[in-house]
C-alpha cells in the first residue's frame, strides 16, 4: 500500500470536535428515576464541549426509551439492554481497532436485523474520523440510517466530511461526498450545494459521477435548490466521460426531465458514448432519449403504416370509424411532404441496436421499446428476437417481458408470429406466466395458424391448473370471436366442456358460450337448451347468472323450457347470489312480456321476494320493473315500449384483450405495467407534427482545423479500436469525430489509469512537441496565429497558445509589479531559458482562461533566434479554479523539456467592479461556510492605504472597491474559469491589528488567499 | 429508484432490511404478505405489487424473497435484474446464498449492499470491482484479519471503476496460466403424446474460467458461427468484431464469468436424444391405475446418457404408487404428489423402466388430465447443434497459456405430454 494512497493519513483526528470525554467513567449518566433508562446522556459534555444549543439534548432525551412506569421485572430487563448497549459503547471507546470494529459490526447486524440502534448515535459518531478503514465504512453505514432522526448530534460528523472533500485521494473525496450528501439532515444543505459544485468540476471523473449522484439526493432534500442544481447537471450533462453519462442522466431525469433542451447539445454525444456506458446507466439514458425523440424528431410511419395498420384493424372485424379516420389520416398525409428520417434519429436507432445483444434484460428491454416507439415498422422485427431471448430468464423477467410482448403482439402481430412456439406453455410454468403467454398465443392466432394454436390450447384444457383452464376458456372464445372461420368448432369444444367434472370449467364455458351465442343465436337453441339443464346443478352465480340471462334474451327459442327455469329459480331466489337474482328479475320481465299467460304469477312472485331483499339494487330493480311491465292506471307511457326496452336487438361483445390500447404508456415502464400512471411517470409524448430545429443539437466545433491532431486524453472507448476505421458517423459532426481519430494514433487505453497530474502531461505532450518545433520556425514573424491547442478532456483544461511579439500590455494591474517566475533554467534548458510572468490581462481567446505571459530567451544557438534575442507569447490556460499545476512539454528539434506552472491562487482571478451596495449584497450572499476570516498584524511599513492596496494587489488580481469607512477597504475579482465570485474585507483596527475576511464559494481558494495576502502584508 | 430492499424467508419473517434513502417501515411488506398469501405457491407471488404509497419488486430465488421497494416510476426490469444481479452476486461471495449464510456474513453483506447502490441507483455491481471492494470472506482470511487486524475493506478505488476495462482488474498475477471454455448446451423441447416434436429449441452458453496474468487480449472462432442465431455477451466482447467477422474478441473478467448465451436457429432440426415411451392408465371402474414408462436413446451421436431424472407431478386422484424400477430409486410424496426417478446412466441394451400401479381415491371419478413427464438428463463431450470452436488465440501477453474446452449437452425445460 503506498502511503499516498493510504487513506487515514489524511484523515487526522485532531482538528475535529472528537468528544474524547466521552469515556463512561468520566461521564455521568443521566439517571431517570424509577427504572434505569436505556441509554445515558452526558449532558455536561454536550453542552460544554460541543457547543450545541439545548435542542440536541432534548433530541437526545426523546431519543432514550425513558418510561417512568416500568414494572420490576421490565426495568431488570432494559438493565440488561442498557448493560448490552453500555458494553458496546465500551467498546467503542476503547483505544482498539478491534474492539471498536466487533462493536460495529455487532450494531450494524443490528441495524440489518432492523433493531433500533440509535442510541448508540454519540458513541459511534465519534469515530467518524477512525483510521481503521472498515470502522469508518460501518460507521458511515450507521450514521446514514440514523442521521435523520439525530441531525444535531450528526452535525459533528459534518467537518470531518469537509475535509474529506479536499482530499487529494479521489476515493476518499467521493466517499466524503458520498456520505456527505447521504445524511438528510436539511441545515447542511448549502455545504452540500457547495460540495456538489466543487465535485463537479473535480478532475476525477469517478468524483464526478459521485456528484452526479449525490444532486437527486439534495432536490429531495430542499427541492429550492432546483435551479442551481439544474447548472450543475447542465455541467455534467457535458461530461465526455463514460463514467459520468449514466449518472447525470439519472440526475437530470429526477431533477428536471422537462428540461429537454439541456439535452439538444448533448444528445449526438449520449448516442455515441452509448455502448460504452455502464449497463444500469443505460437504460436510464435509452428511456430518456426516447422521450427526447419522441418531442424532436418527426414520425417514421406516418406515411405507410397507418393504412398497413388500418388493415390489421379490420381484420379484427373492427369498426368502421377506424377505417374512417385512417382515411382521414391517409388524406391529410398524401398532402404532407416525403418523409426524410433526420440523421440524429438514425444515429439513435443505429447506435442502440448492438445493445440488443446485452446480457441485462433491462437494457434490452429498454432498446426494445425505443425500437418499438420510435422505428420505422420495418425495422421493428429486430426486436422480437431478443425479447424472445428473455423468455429464458428468470420468471420474474419473463412476467414483465411477457407483458410487454403482449402489448406489443396487438400492435405488431407479424413481429411475434414467427416465434408462435417459444410461447408455448409449460406444464412448469408458473400460473401468471401460463396466463400471459396465452394472451400472446391469442394475439397472434390467425387464420393460418389458429388450427395449430386450438390443438394446443386442447391439451391446456386438460392441464391441472384450473385457474389456467379457465383463462384458455377465455382465450378460446376471443379466438371464436376473432376468427368467424373456427367460430363453430370453438363453440363444439366448448359445449363438450359443459360435461366436464370441474365446476369452474364449466362454469367459464357458460360465461364464453354466452357471448358466442350472443352472435348468432337463432342457430343454437340446442345448446341453449342444454344450458338451462345446466341450472339444477352448476353453482357458480357467474355462470347461473349467464344462463338465465341467455334464456332471458332467446326466451322465443325455447318457449317451452323458459318458463320452467323461472319457476325453478323462484323457488330457490331466496338463497341466490345477488347477480343471478338480478339476472331471474330479468327473466322474469323478458317473460311477462312475451308470454304473460304462463308466467304472470311467476313474476308477481318473485317480484313480491325482491321487494323485501336486504340487497337495496334489488328492491329497487324489482320496483322499477313492476312499474314499467305491469300496467296500472299510473303508469305512463313507457309501458307501451316496454318490450322494446327489455328485447332489443344487443350487439354481441367484444372480446378483446386486456392489453389493447396499453401502449400509451411507454413500454417497459412500471405504468405500462400497472396499467396505471406511476407517481414520477413522464408522459410519452406524441410526435410533433412539425419537426423542431434540427440544429440545436449541432455541437459548435471550437478550435481550428489543426483539432483533429489533438491527442485527447479522453477515456477511451472500448469499443472504438474496433470503430476506430469506420470513423465518425455520418450525423455525427466533426465535433464527435476524435473518437476515431483518438483510436487511429494506436493508443491503448486497455490500462492506463486516469490518475491526474502526471498523466495530463503525457496527454499533450505529442501534440505539443509538433507544434513548439513551428513555433519556433516561425518565431519573429509577428503574425498572430493560433498555435497550439492541447486539450485534456479529463481535466477540461485548455492552453491555447497565442504567438506574436511581446506586447505592452494594455491594461496593468493598478500597483504593484508584475513577478515572474522561472519555467526552464538556462543551465537546464542548454541555453535556452523561459521566464513567465501572469499578465493579468484578459486572455484574448478565450475569456475563461488566465492568460500566461512566456518569455523565451536564447542563449545559446538556436536556428529561429538569434542568440541574446528574446521572444516572448502569451498563452492561455484554463486552471479550473485550482492551483494544481498545469504540466506540459516544452520542444525545441533538439530536446523535450518537462515543464509545469503552477499559479498562485491569487491569478486565478480577474477584478470586477462594483459598487459598495453591490459589494454589501453579494457579502450577505456568501456567509457561513464561504466567509474566511483570520486576524493578522500589520507591520510597520504596510501601515498606509497605499502600502495596504499595493500589497493586496500584487498577492491577487483583484479590483478596489471604493468604502464608506476609512479604516476598511474592499476588493472583488471573479475567478477566471467559473466566474464565482471573490469578496476581501480588510478591516484596520487601531494599532497594528486588523481582520481579513474572504467571502467567496469557492472554499479553497479563499483559503488559500487568505493564507497569501497575509503573506504579502506581513513582509 | 430502489428505496430499501427487504429480505423475507419461506416462514415469512424478514431477516434483513435495507434503506438506501429515508427508512421504509417494514410494515409495507405487509402488502407482499397479503400477496403472497393469494397466491397458492410462492412463484406465483406477482413480481409487482402497488400499494397505495410504494411499489414491491420482488424476486424470489434460493427459498428468499428479495423485496425491493420503490416509490417513483422507474421501469420493473431495472430493479428486477439488479436484484437478481444481487443475488448472483452473494453466490458469488458465499457460494451458496442461503439465509443462515446471509445471517453469518450479515456485515460483509451489508457492506456488498452499500456498495452496490448509491440513493437507490447502481454504483458498482461488476463483481470483480466489488472483490476489490470488499474481500469475500475465506477462513484463511478470516484468520489473518483475526490476527494481524487487517480489514476486509479495501482503500482503494478499484482500477476497474476507472478504466475501460471495468471488468477487470489490474496487477492480475498467476504462476499458471490457464483459460478453461465450457461451452454448455440446453435443449428445450415439448414432446406430445404421440412422440412427435411439438417445439425444440437449443439454447447455448459459453462460461469461461480465466485464469491469465496481465492483461490479455483473447479471439475465440468458431467452425461454424453460422449457427448461432441470436447471441447476448457479456460486456467485455467486441461486438463489432463478431458483427464483421463473427469472431469473439474480448479482454476477459479475471475468474469465473459467462462469456456468450446464445441460441440455434430453429432452421436447424433439433435432434432429440432420448424418447420416453409411457403408458398411463386411469381407470374409469376401478381405484387402481396403470403406471409404466421407458426411457431409451434416440439421436445420441454415440454418447452416453447420464444423469437422467425424471419427474412428474401426480393428479390429485392419486394417492400412492406401487412401482418397480429396473434401474435407480424412485419416491413418490404423497403429498405433493409428485413422483421422482433418478435412472442414472442409459444402457441401450437394457432399457430403463418404471412399472406398477396407482392407487386411486375410492368413489370419485378417474381424473381428466394425464400428467406431464419432465425429464433431465446430460450428455458429456457434445455440443447437441454442432457447434465446434476453432481456435482460441492470445495476444497482449508473451507467456504461453493454458487452453481448454469442454463439451455438454442438458436437457432444459424438457417435457413429454402424455
Amino acid at each position: 500500500m503506498s502511503p499516498r494512497c493510504h487513506p487515514s493519513l489524511y484523515w487526522n483526528t485532531h482538528s475535529c470536535p472528537t468528544p474524547s470525554g466521552l469515556s463512561p467513567e468520566k461521564t455521568e449518566p443521566l439517571t431517570v428515576p424509577r427504572g434505569a433508562s436505556p441509554c445515558h446522556i452526558p449532558t455536561s459534555r454536550l453542552q460544554g464541549g460541543w457547543h450545541l444549543g439545548p435542542r440536541s439534548i432534548l433530541v437526545a432525551l426523546l431519543g432514550c426509551h425513558c418510561n417512568s412506569t416500568r414494572s420490576p421485572a421490565s426495568a431488570a430487563l432494559s438493565t440488561l439492554t442498557w448493560c448490552r448497549h453500555d458494553d458496546l459503547k465500551e467498546m467503542l471507546d476503547s483505544n482498539k481497532d478491534s474492539l471498536k470494529l466487533e462493536a460495529m459490526k455487532r450494531i450494524v447486524a443490528m441495524i440489518a436485523r432492523g433493531k433500533n440502534a440509535s442510541d448508540l448515535f454519540p458513541a459511534v459518531v465519534k469515530n467518524v474520523a477512525c483510521k481503521n478503514i472498515e470502522v469508518k465504512k460501518l460507521v458511515y453505514v450507521y450514521l446514514v440510517r440514523y442521521a435523520e432522526e439525530q441531525q444535531d448530534l450528526a452535525l459533528l460528523s459534518i467537518s470531518t466530511f469537509q475535509r474529506g472533500l479536499k482530499d487529494p485521494n479521489q476515493l476518499i473525496r467521493a466517499s466524503a461526498l458520498r456520505v456527505l450528501s447521504s445524511i438528510r439532515v436539511p441545515i447542511i444543505v448549502p455545504i452540500m450545494m457547495l460540495a456538489i459544485k466543487e465535485a463537479a468540476s473535480d478532475m476525477s471523473p469517478y468524483v464526478r459521477k459521485t456528484a452526479a449522484h449525490a444532486i437527486p439526493k439534495l432536490y429531495s432534500l430542499d427541492s429550492d435548490q432546483k435551479d442551481q442544481l439544474i447548472e450543475v447537471i447542465e455541467k455534467l450533462l457535458a461530461d465526455k466521460t463514460t463514467l459520468v453519462a449514466g449518472s447525470v442522466v439519472m440526475a437530470f431525469e429526477e431533477v428536471c426531465p422537462e428540461r429537454i433542451d439541456l439535452i439538444h447539445k448533448n444528445y449526438r454525444k449520449l448516442c455515441n458514448l452509448l455502448i460504452d456506458v455502464e449497463e444500469w446507466g443505460q437504460v436510464v439514458i435509452i428511456n430518456m432519449l426516447t422521450r427526447y425523440a419522441r418531442t424532436q424528431f418527426l414520425s417514421p410511419n406516418q406515411n405507410e403504416s397507418l393504412l398497413e395498420e388500418s388493415a390489421e384493424k379490420a381484420f379484427y372485424g373492427s369498426e368502421e370509424e377506424d377505417t374512417k379516420d385512417a382515411k382521414a389520416e391517409a388524406a391529410s398525409l398524401a398532402k404532407r411532404k416525403p418523409y426524410v428520417m433526420d440523421p440524429d434519429h438514425r444515429l439513435l436507432l443505429r447506435n442502440t441496436k448492438p445493445l440488443l445483444q446485452s446480457r441485462n434484460a433491462a437494457v434490452v428491454m429498454a432498446v426494445a421499446q425505443l425500437y418499438f416507439h420510435l422505428a420505422p415498422k420495418a425495422e421493428v422485427g429486430v426486436i422480437a428476437k431478443a425479447l424472445v431471448r428473455l423468455l429464458r430468464s428468470h420468471s420474474e423477467v419473463q412476467y414483465v417481458v411477457l407483458q410487454n410482448v403482449a402489448t406489443m403482439s396487438i400492435k405488431r402481430r407479424g413481429m411475434f408470429e414467427p416465434y408462435l412456439k417459444s410461447f408455448y406453455i409449460r406444464s412448469t410454468d408458473p400460473t401468471q406466466i401460463k396466463i400471459l403467454k396465452l394472451e400472446v398465443l391469442t394475439n397472434l392466432a390467425n387464420e393460418t395458424n389458429i388450427s395449430t394454436i386450438l390443438r394446443e390450447f386442447q391439451t391446456y384444457i386438460r392441464s391441472m391448473d384450473k385457474d389456467f383452464v379457465a383463462a384458455t376458456i377465455q382465450a378460446i372464445g376471443r379466438c371464436a370471436t376473432n376468427i368467424g372461420k373456427v367460430r363453430d368448432t370453438c363453440l363444439n369444444g366448448l359445449v363438450q366442456l359443459l360435461s366436464n367434472r370441474d365446476e369452474l370449467v364449466v362454469a367459464e364455458s357458460v360465461v364464453v358460450i354466452k357471448k358466442l351465442l350472443q352472435m348468432q343465436p337463432a342457430q343454437h337453441s340446442e345448446i341453449i337448451k342444454h344450458m338451462a339443464k345446466l341450472t339444477d346443478n352448476i353453482q357458480v352465480p357467474m355462470a347461473r347468472a349467464s344462463i338465465l340471462w341467455l334464456i332471458g334474451e332467446y326466451c322465443e327459442h325455447v318457449p317451452k323450457i323458459a318458463p320452467d327455469v323461472l319457476r325453478k329459480m323462484a323457488k330457490s331466489f331466496t338463497n341466490e347470489e345477488d347477480i343471478v337474482k338480478l339476472q331471474v328479475i330479468n327473466l322474469a320481465a323478458k317473460l311477462y312480456l312475451t308470454n304473460s299467460k304462463q308466467s304472470k304469477l311467476l313474476t308477481q312472485y318473485v317480484l313480491n321476494l325482491a321487494k323485501y331483499d336486504q340487497n337495496y339494487d334489488i328492491r329497487d330493480r324489482a320496483r322499477f320493473i313492476r312499474q314499467l311491465i305491469v300496467p296500472t292506471e299510473k303508469s305512463g307511457a313507457l309501458n307501451k315500449y316496454a318490450k322494446k326496452l327489455f328485447l332489443a336487438q344487443k350487439p354481441a361483445p367484444i372480446l378483446e384483450s386486456s392489453f389493447k390500447d396499453r401502449d400509451h404508456f411507454q413500454l417497459g415502464s412500471l405504468s405500462h405495467l400497472l396499467n396505471a400512471k406511476a407517481v414520477g411517470y413522464q408522459e410519452l409524448p406524441d410526435w410533433p407534427d412539425e419537426a423542431p430545429d434540427p440544429s440545436v443539437r449541432n455541437v459548435e466545433v471550437r478550435g481550428t482545423p489543426r483539432r483533429e491532431k489533438r491527442k485527447e486524453k479522453v477515456e477511451k472507448p472500448f469499443y472504438s479500436d474496433s470503430e476506430g476505421e469506420s470513423g465518425p458517423t455520418e450525423s455525427a459532426d466533426s465535433g464527435e469525430s476524435h473518437h476515431g481519430g483518438a483510436s487511429s494514433r494506436g493508443h491503448h487505453g486497455g490500462s492506463d489509469s486516469e490518475e491526474s497530474g502526471s498523466s495530463s502531461s503525457s496527454g499533450t505532450s505529442s501534440s505539443s512537441s509538433e507544434e513548439e518545433d513551428e513555433e519556433e520556425e516561425e518565431e519573429g514573424s509577428g503574425e498572430q496565429s493560433e498555435e497550439k491547442e492541447g486539450e485534456e478532456e479529463e481535466e477540461k483544461r485548455k492552453k491555447r497558445k497565442e504567438k506574436g511579439g511581446l506586447r505592452k500590455p494594455s491594461w496593468c494591474p493598478a500597483f504593484g509589479a508584475v513577478r515572474t517566475y522561472e519555467l526552464l533554467h538556462r543551465m537546464a534548458g542548454e541555453g535556452l531559458s523561459v521566464e513567465y510572468c501572469f499578465s493579468r490581462r484578459p486572455f484574448p481567446g478565450d475569456p475563461h482562461m488566465v492568460a500566461v505571459q512566456i518569455q523565451i530567451s536564447n542563449n545559446t544557438d538556436i536556428e529561429s533566434l538569434a542568440p541574446g534575442d528574446t521572444a516572448s507569447v502569451v498563452m492561455g490556460i484554463d486552471f479550473c479554479d485550482s492551483t494544481q499545476a498545469a504540466n506540459f512539454q516544452l520542444c525545441t528539434h533538439t530536446r523535450h523539456f518537462y515543464v509545469s506552472i503552477q499559479p498562485p491562487v491569487g491569478e486565478l482571478m480577474a477584478p470586477v467592479f462594483m459598487s459598495e451596495n453591490e459589494f454589501r449584497k453579494e457579502q450577505g450572499k456568501l456567509t457561513g461556510m464561504s466567509e474566511i476570516t483570520e486576524k493578522l498584524t500589520l507591520p510597520e511599513k504596510c501601515r498606509s492605504d497605499h502600502a495596504i492596496v499595493q500589497q493586496v494587489t500584487s498577492a491577487a488580481n483583484v479590483g478596489r472597491v471604493p468604502c464608506g469607512a476609512d479604516n476598511e477597504y474592499r476588493f472583488a475579482a471573479k475567478t477566471v474559469t467559473s466566474g464565482s465570485l471573490v469578496l476581501i474585507t480588510l478591516e484596520w483596527r487601531e494599532g497594528a491589528a486588523a481582520q481579513l475576511t474572504v467571502n467567496s464559494e469557492k472554499m479553497v481558494i479563499g483559503t488559500m488567499l487568505v493564507k497569501d495576502i497575509i503573506q504579502a502584508l506581513a513582509q | 429508484m430502489i428505496h430499501s430492499l427487504f429480505l423475507i424467508n419461506a416462514s415469512g419473517d424478514i431477516f434483513l432490511e435495507k434503506h438506501w434513502k429515508s427508512v421504509v417501515s417494514r410494515s409495507v411488506c405487509d402488502y407482499f404478505f397479503e400477496a403472497q398469501e393469494r397466491a397458492s405457491e410462492a412463484e406465483n407471488v406477482p413480481p409487482v405489487i402497488s400499494t397505495p404509497h410504494h411499489y414491491l419488486l420482488s424476486v424470489y430465488r434460493h427459498k428468499i424473497f428479495f423485496v425491493a421497494v420503490i416509490q417513483t416510476e422507474v421501469p420493473p426490469l431495472f430493479v428486477i435484474e439488479f436484484l437478481h444481479r444481487v443475488v448472483d452476486t452473494f453466490q458469488d461471495y458465499f457460494g451458496i446464498c442461503s439465509e443462515v449464510m446471509i445471517k453469518d456474513n450479515v456485515v460483509v453483506v451489508y457492506e456488498v449492499l452499500e456498495e452496490m447502490l448509491d440513493n437507490g441507483f447502481p454504483l458498482a455491481t461488476e463483481s470483480n470491482i466489488l472483490k476489490e471492494l470488499i474481500k469475500p470472506p475465506t477462513i484463511l482470511r478470516t484468520v489473518v484479519n483475526t490476527i494481524t487486524g487487517s480489514t476486509n475493506v479495501g482503500d482503494q478505488l478499484p482500477t476497474g471503476q476507472l478504466s475501460v476495462v471495468p471488468w477487470r482488474r489490474t496487477g492480475v498475477k498467476y504462476t499458471n496460466n490457464e483459460a478453461y471454455f465450457d461451452v454448455i448446451e440446453e435443449i428445450d423441447a415439448i414432446i406430445d403424446k404421440s412422440g412427435s416434436t411439438i417445439t425444440a429449441e437449443i439454447q447455448g452458453v459459453i462460461d469461461a474460467c480465466v485464469k491469465l496474468t496481465g492483461m490479455p487480449d483473447l479471439t475465440l472462432s468458431f467452425m461454424n458461427p453460422r449457427l448461432l442465431d441470436d447471441v447476448s455477451f457479456h460486456p467485455c466482447v467486441r461486438f463489432k468484431r463478431w458483427e464483421s467477422e463473427r469472431i469473439l474478441s474480448f479482454i476477459p473478467p479475471d475468474g469465473n464469468f459467462r462469456l456468450l448465451s446464445y441460441h440455434v436457429s430453429a432452421q436447424n432440426l433439433v435432434a432429440i436424444p432420448v424418447y420416453v415411451k409411457h403408458n398411463i392408465n386411469f381407470r374409469d371402474s376401478s381405484s387402481l391405475g396403470r403406471f409404466e414408462i421407458t426411457v431409451g436413446p434416440k439421436q445420441t451421436m454415440g454418447k452416453t446418457i447420464e444423469g437422467v431424472m425424471v419427474t412428474s407431478q401426480m393428479p390429485k386422484g392419486v394417492l400412492n404408487m406401487s412401482l418397480t424400477p429396473s434401474q435407480g430409486t424412485h419416491i413418490f410424496d404423497p403429498v405433493t404428489k409428485l413422483l421422482t426417478w433418478d435412472v442414472g446412466k442409459i444402457n441401450p441394451q437394457k432399457l430403463p423402466s418404471l412399472k406398477g400401479s396407482m392407487n386411486l381415491q375410492a368413489g370419485t371419478s378417474k381424473p381428466d388430465e394425464n400428467p406431464t413427464i419432465n425429464l433431465q438428463f446430460k450428455i458429456q463431450q457434445l455440443a447437441i447443434s454442432g457447434l465446434k470452436v476453432n481456435r482460441l488465440d492470445m495476444y497482449g501477453e508473451k507467456y504461453k497459456p493454458f487452453k481448454g474446452i469442454k463439451y455438454m449437452t442438458k436437457a432444459g425445460k424438457f417435457q413429454v405430454r402424455t
